[in-house]
């Protein structure tokens, strides 16, 4: 809400549904729109389509949802929508552990729409990242017009701790910025210099034309191997060119550490404890936190790979972000999962016995 | 009168000015029956007393999901079935829009059937336009929601036996305010059926039969375009406001048309308006017409 989001469209689903419990009591007194859609399908495409009226868009689920919400997420990075996603993410597959926590959701998040295309995924570790985090996710959405997946997990959506909202004109919001061109002289997925094309949106007589097809300048289907590479490369180049701008990291003890943890969301908070473990019995241990999940920071994973022994990665899945940190790290130095197949967080014993490990 | 994006020249085509003409020629078949219902449309547009920047036309997927694309609107290509939400989403968020659902009877009462029986449920200020040729034309003419009991499809080569949708039963069932059902052989009559449409608020329903003879009619062997619309010119019976329980079709029988149901309730955007009204009164701030970003 303090994002400027003003439409919300979803369906209830453990452990996400305070959520819209909280806007629909909200949204009556701050001329927003709620409603709750007989489905996740009908949930991302009404999202989707409210976005294009320039309204800032947002919808809340967990796993069984968010793969109901694939199909309409492919939509939006197709017809390069801005809005918001949230995932408190529960134990899988299928059902799973309806109340209890997971995080075994990332690769979807990343890979779960067909087609190729890339858009940017948040974990927030505390409540209070949760308020920033979200502000973030909007003005990130708005800036490279793309669905952010914001990645929570049950512990963090279920936590309770001091949120310190700041005043609303301490908060930066990035506005939807329409095009000033004229209609008829405006294209929909045009670009001049900047990969993002402009804003329209609809009512203010354009009269322009979206689709999820493969699409040219005119927002036109064109079936052609050539228009295929212009504009799946340019959706997919917006967010890895600019990927040292999204990335978003946090190191600890980084300068003299032989063994990394690379952890996010609830999993960073417990690996802190194993981490301390480990430093006690003189290991030399440093912490990257992934604030931005995706895109990924390969960059940086790969330049530690030349001087670190291993990389240690808990996470309550059996094995998503790890696959990434191994590749990044391309057989420099050894990388360790510490899987936790969902339910609960890890014992942070586990994760200092595999950081120990790891320095040997 | 609504006032076109230009006005038309002399020797253009008169709905021109409503249409993408860059876009034309369509994909339609010879014979097709969906442009037929697209003509209709504009020409309803054309009569309706509309701003047409404010009216956005949304389509799914499938032969039909490609008449938004040739709609010189805000024209919205969406998903499979997902075009009802999707205006859902647009009309709610803007509520100042007209939004026009127009897709096809795959699109809106298969894969959409869910979407489609809850907005007409709520009673969803939308005009929701379904083309119906009984079967999956985009596909190859596999078996739809719609197809008529012994008919043949490619996926029901020896004969359908899935009884189909009565589908303005359906909606009006789940409490749709306007039902109706024409054929692309009822020009005017369906031109004017749209027209008034647009001045009614709520789930409007038009369904349209149209003639797919390419898969549907070459399947079944009922001839060619002009013997099909032969068929609906001796077949094709209007009864307004008949029970919606009685206008079942079955493989080349009767088609039953006729405004069915026109009848005034609360769409889901009153409703809503009222309801936080009386609880709550002036502390209520209802959703801006033109969106809700303006206002930060």
């Amino acid at each position: 809400m303090a994002a400027g989001c003003r439409f919300v469209a979803g369906y209830p689903i453990t452990p996400s549904t305070e959520v819209v419990e909280r806007i629909s009591k909200r949204f009556p007194v701050m001329g927003g729109t709620f409603i709750q859609m007989e489905d996740e399908l009908a949930s991302m495409a009404a999202v989707v389509g409210a976005a294009w009226t320039g309204t800032k868009v947002m919808t809340v689920t967990s796993g069984p949802g968010f793969s109901l919400m694939m199909e309409n997420i492919g939509l939006g990075a197709m017809m390069e929508t801005p809005c918001v996603v949230v995932n408190v993410q529960r134990g899988g597959p299928s059902t799973g552990l309806p109340t209890m926590v997971g995080q075994a959701d990332m690769m979807q998040a990343r890979w779960g729409s067909h087609g190729d295309y890339r858009l940017i995924a948040i974990a927030p570790q505390s409540p209070q990242e949760a308020f920033d985090l979200t502000i973030d996710a909007f003005n990130l959405s708005e800036t490279y017009r793309v669905p952010v997946m914001f990645m929570m997990d049950e512990c963090v959506g279920h936590m309770t701790e001091k949120v310190v909202i700041p005043p609303a004109d301490e908060i930066e919001i990035v506005p939807r910025v329409l095009t000033d061109k004229k209609p008829g002289e405006y294209l929909p997925y045009a670009t001049n210099g900047w990969p993002v094309p402009e804003n329209v949106r609809a009512g203010d007589g354009y009269r322009f034309h979206t689709t999820g097809l493969t699409h040219d300048e005119k927002g036109y289907p064109v079936m052609s191997a050539e228009v295929q590479e212009i504009n799946v490369n340019r959706i997919i180049d917006k967010i890895t060119d600019n990927a040292d701008k999204i990335i978003r990291i946090e190191e600890e003890q980084i300068d003299d550490a032989e063994v990394v943890v690379v952890a996010y969301g609830i999993t960073a908070r417990v690996a802190r404890m194993g981490i301390d473990l480990a430093r006690a019995k003189g290991v030399k241990v440093g912490f990257m936190r992934l604030v931005v999940v995706w895109p990924f920071p390969e960059a940086r994973i790969a330049e530690l790979a030349e001087r670190v022994k291993g990389f240690v990665v808990p996470e309550i899945n059996l094995g998503q972000m790890v696959l990434e940190v191994e590749r990044c790290a391309a057989g420099k130095a050894t990388t360790t999962l510490v899987g936790h197949a969902g339910g609960g967080v890890h014992d942070p014993q586990t994760i200092c016995d595999a950081i120990v490990e790891a320095a040997r | 009168m609504s006032t076109p994006a230009r006005t038309k020249s002399m020797d253009e085509h008169p709905i021109a000015p409503y249409l993408r003409m860059d876009r034309i020629p369509h994909i339609w078949c010879p014979t097709c029956g969906i442009g037929t219902v697209v003509k209709c449309f504009a020409s309803a547009l054309e009569e309706a007393d509309l701003d047409l920047d404010k009216v956005s036309i949304v389509s799914g997927i499938g032969c039909t999901g490609r008449s938004a694309g040739y709609m010189n609107l805000d024209a919205f290509h969406s998903t499979h079935g997902r075009a009802i939400p999707f205006a859902t989403g647009l009309k709610l968020a803007r509520p100042e829009l007209e939004v026009v659902v127009f897709s096809g009877d795959g699109d809106l009462s298969g894969i959409g059937g869910n979407h489609f029986i809850h907005a007409a449920r709520r009673n969803m200020d939308l005009l929701v336009i379904l083309v119906n040729n009984f079967i999956y034309g985009m596909t190859g003419g596999q078996n739809a929601p719609t197809t008529p009991v012994t008919a043949k499809s490619s996926t029901m080569p020896f004969g359908n036996f899935e009884r189909p949708f009565n589908l303005p039963h359906l909606a009006a069932s789940c409490g749709a305010s306007f039902v109706s059902r024409w054929t692309s052989l009822h020009i005017r009559r369906l031109t004017k059926c749209m027209r008034m449409a647009m001045r009614r608020k709520g789930f409007r329903f038009i369904e349209v039969i149209a003639p797919c003879s390419t898969l549907y009619a070459r399947l079944n062997r009922l001839g060619s375009g002009l013997e099909l619309m032969r068929f609906y010119h001796d077949n094709a019976t209007i009864k307004h406001n008949i029970d919606t329980r009685e206008v079942d079709i079955g493989y080349q029988d009767t088609i039953v048309c006729g405004n069915f149901v026109d009848e005034e309730r609360p769409t889901f955007l009153e409703a809503k308006d009222d309801h936080y009204q009386t609880i709550m009164g002036d502390r209520y701030v209802p959703m801006s017409p033109e969106g809700g970003w303006l206002h930060e």
